[in-house]
């Protein structure tokens, strides 16, 4: 029991880390981008080529990866997406526009990998050394990651609710047009948010790269759990986010444990059908009109 | 004005290209147009990219620097004509179609992977392209053998695959070496629920206990569960039917967990170059599907020459690699031997010649080979074939497993 449940919190994590990015891009900057998990093994590759070809440290690395992260995201926004903005009549036409836009960045990045690392899988190994918590047995890397996905969490948690820089976010997210009647510069806003979640995503793919096989094609799946965990938590709540995370990774680890593991997705959409039918905007998320 | 000088020039150069169309046909043969349709992109890229590509390009690299394939009496270089089939059955069979239809290539290489090759099959044995099916394993491979005879299944069926398990199973139960609690997982996806399929009733037909036996879905990121419930129940034997990202998940997991049964055995990409990279020293008596005769001669210079000729010295995968580059050389010789472009006949010969390739000299029997390697273990840093054990260059396995160590 101990067992499953310490290994669902640290799978959860991992879902939440994955998911924290997407939560702000999607929920400030109003941008769906698609092309999100391509990012994130962009960044595992980062992380593979840092460690391998330069025997860098992925934790080093960490602080070359975050900051491009940032960096590109921010090009990115001010570059391809700005000119979507500005010619968006609605929050929601944006919407739709950036599907289309990111999804297409998807190919590029996908191409642009392909091309840089081919087809094949890649895996490298890092602390996969066995500690023991509470008696039971699990992997260092797993834990670091989990460590610093809760880090993560944490310090953007308290910059989203105790800074004004943080309140100016949430106010973007909340009600862009009135945000701006207390001058509130939304477009720098949303392009500052939009690189935040650029550097989440970054060092999520550090993270991850530490224990997961992943190829050039790997990235639809981590958008597309990152867009469940974003939906359930509530588009834009970082705690939504980490409790969505958390409810998909036990849900998993538990049944895999104690009923079948053939289950576990089922499991995971039925959580996820489940929590949209009770709170349509999800677990935190607030009622729109 | 302009226009029509415009026009006039587009009818001309219009005129010109129909006219070059119309003649290519009668010249005399100057390339031997060759088309694949691989996954570039999508789930099965990360295959196709260890296992097929690499032997492709190899085989028409050395093909052309000796001058090309010998029709007749001369030598004509292999021209290649390539699309990505994105990992869809329907995109796969569409590029096939223009390969045919407007490439009008001369041969046709097969796909990666069961699923694709399965869904070209009927688009080949229509249009009378051979058909070498070096990357599919599937138990309908006697009957579609039957069905398009110009169609040859390289790796066999599942069942070949799990009864040889459990042949060596039994026979190392017989030597006191294991004892007969098997625990067994599977990915819920093609291979995993044929293989598992099998080797169920092989199991117990044999009498093995089969203490754990769970599927899970593809693309599950944490294997632990799995691995802590097997480990619990302290079982002799590990199977897991796994694709190569839970093969490394469940490898991990298990040396984290400090899981040693005395036979640890793991699914596809087992064999790859990335599981010796990645596990190092601890990589030392895993078990796992395929294998090679990795003393044979032909074999090393295989592995040399795939790691000279691939750009970042990657190695072959130590089952189907090889297999594939091997079909390639069978294509060649009996295009050579045949010495023009004669699809049909081409097929005949492959369905009754004997070939010499790097796996050893391959005879087909109703469009199938006689041996296969099923079962292969990492041995000091090389993965040798293990079962059959009747194979030349067999090695003996190392029982039990040694213990995992600490990196």
């Amino acid at each position: 029991m101990t067992n499953a449940i310490l290994t669902g919190l640290m799978l959860g994590g991992m879902y939440a880390l994955i998911a924290m990015g997407l939560t702000l891009q999607y929920g400030v900057a109003r941008i769906m981008n698609l092309s999100y998990g391509e990012f994130l093994v962009a960044a595992a590759f980062a992380s593979y080529w840092l460690f391998t070809g330069w025997a860098l440290n992925p934790l080093v690395g960490l602080a070359i990866v975050v900051p491009t992260g940032f960096g590109v995201s921010m090009i990115l926004y001010r570059v391809l997406l700005t000119p979507l903005v500005r010619r968006a009549p609605t929050r929601d036409a944006l919407e739709v526009d950036s599907i289309l836009a990111t999804f297409g960045m998807m190919f590029i990045v996908q191409g642009i990998m392909l091309t840089m690392f081919g087809g094949a899988y890649f895996s490298y190994s890092f602390l996969s050394i066995p500690v023991a918590v509470l008696g039971e047995t699990l992997a260092l890397n797993r834990l670091i990651a989990f460590g610093l996905a809760v880090l993560f969490g944490v310090a953007l948690y308290l910059a989203l609710t105790r800074t004004r820089f943080g309140t100016a976010i949430r106010a973007v997210a909340v009600d862009p047009s009135a945000a701006r009647l207390v001058a509130i510069d939304v477009r720098w806003i949303s392009a500052f948010a939009f690189a935040i979640g650029g550097a989440l995503v970054a060092a999520a793919g550090v993270l991850i790269s530490m224990f997961l096989t992943f190829s050039a094609s790997s990235g639809v799946v981590f958008t597309m759990k990152a867009l469940i965990v974003v939906v359930m938590g509530g588009v834009g709540n970082l705690l939504g986010c980490l409790v969505a995370g958390l409810a998909l990774g036990l849900s998993e680890s538990l049944v895999a444990t104690f009923v079948d593991p053939g289950l576990t997705l089922a499991v995971n959409f039925a959580l996820f059908l489940g929590v949209l039918l009770v709170k349509p905007a999800g677990l935190f998320g607030r009622a729109q009109r | 004005m302009v226009s029509s000088v415009t026009r006039l020039a587009a009818g001309l150069v219009a005129i010109a290209g129909v006219a070059s169309f119309s003649v290519g046909p009668a010249l005399a043969q100057t390339s031997v147009k060759i088309g694949y349709a691989l996954s570039r992109t999508g789930p099965n890229a990360g295959g196709a990219a260890v296992t097929t590509l690499p032997n492709y390009e190899m085989w028409v690299k050395e093909v052309n620097a000796a001058g090309g394939l010998k029709i007749g009496d001369k030598r004509v270089p292999i021209e290649i004509v390539q699309y990505d089939d994105r990992s869809s059955a329907e995109e796969a069979a569409k590029a096939l179609d223009r390969l045919i239809t407007q490439d009008k290539v001369d041969f046709i290489l097969p796909p990666w992977g069961t699923g694709l090759n399965l869904a070209v099959g009927p688009i080949l044995n229509k249009a009378g392209y051979p058909h070498l099916a070096a990357t599919a394993v599937t138990d309908r491979a006697p009957e579609l053998a039957k069905r398009w005879p110009n169609s040859f299944w390289l790796l066999g069926t599942s069942a070949g695959a799990a009864n040889t398990l459990v042949e060596l199973l039994v026979k190392l139960r017989g030597e006191g070496k294991i004892g007969d609690t098997v625990a067994m997982v599977s990915v819920a996806d093609g291979f995993g629920i044929d293989l598992s399929g099998a080797a169920r009733p092989a199991l117990a037909k044999a009498n093995f206990k089969l203490a754990y036996d769970k599927t899970y879905p593809v693309g599950t990121q944490d294997l632990s569960p799995l691995v802590n419930e097997a480990k619990a129940l302290n079982p002799d034997v590990f199977i897991a039917f796994s694709y190569p990202p839970d093969t490394l998940g469940l490898t991990e997991q298990a040396r984290i967990a400090g899981f040693n049964p005395k036979i640890f055995y793991t699914g596809v990409g087992t064999a790859f170059p990335l599981f010796k990279g990645k596990f190092g020293a601890n990589a030392e008596g895993v078990m796992g599907i395929g294998g090679w005769n990795g003393d044979s001669p032909a074999i090393k210079d295989y592995l040399a020459r795939h790691k000279a000729a691939s750009a970042n010295g990657a190695e072959p995968d130590r089952w189907a690699s090889s297999v594939t580059y091997a079909s390639l050389q069978m294509l060649q010789q009996a295009i050579e031997r045949v010495g023009k472009i004669d699809r049909a006949a081409v097929i005949k010969d492959l369905q009754t010649g004997t070939f010499d390739t790097v796996i050893g000299k391959v005879k087909f029997e109703n469009n199938l080979p006689t041996k296969y390697w099923w079962v292969g273990q990492w041995q000091g840093g090389e993965f040798y074939g293990v079962g059959p054990a009747t194979n030349e260059g067999a090695r003996t396995p190392i029982i039990p497993k040694p213990a995992w160590k600490a990196q």
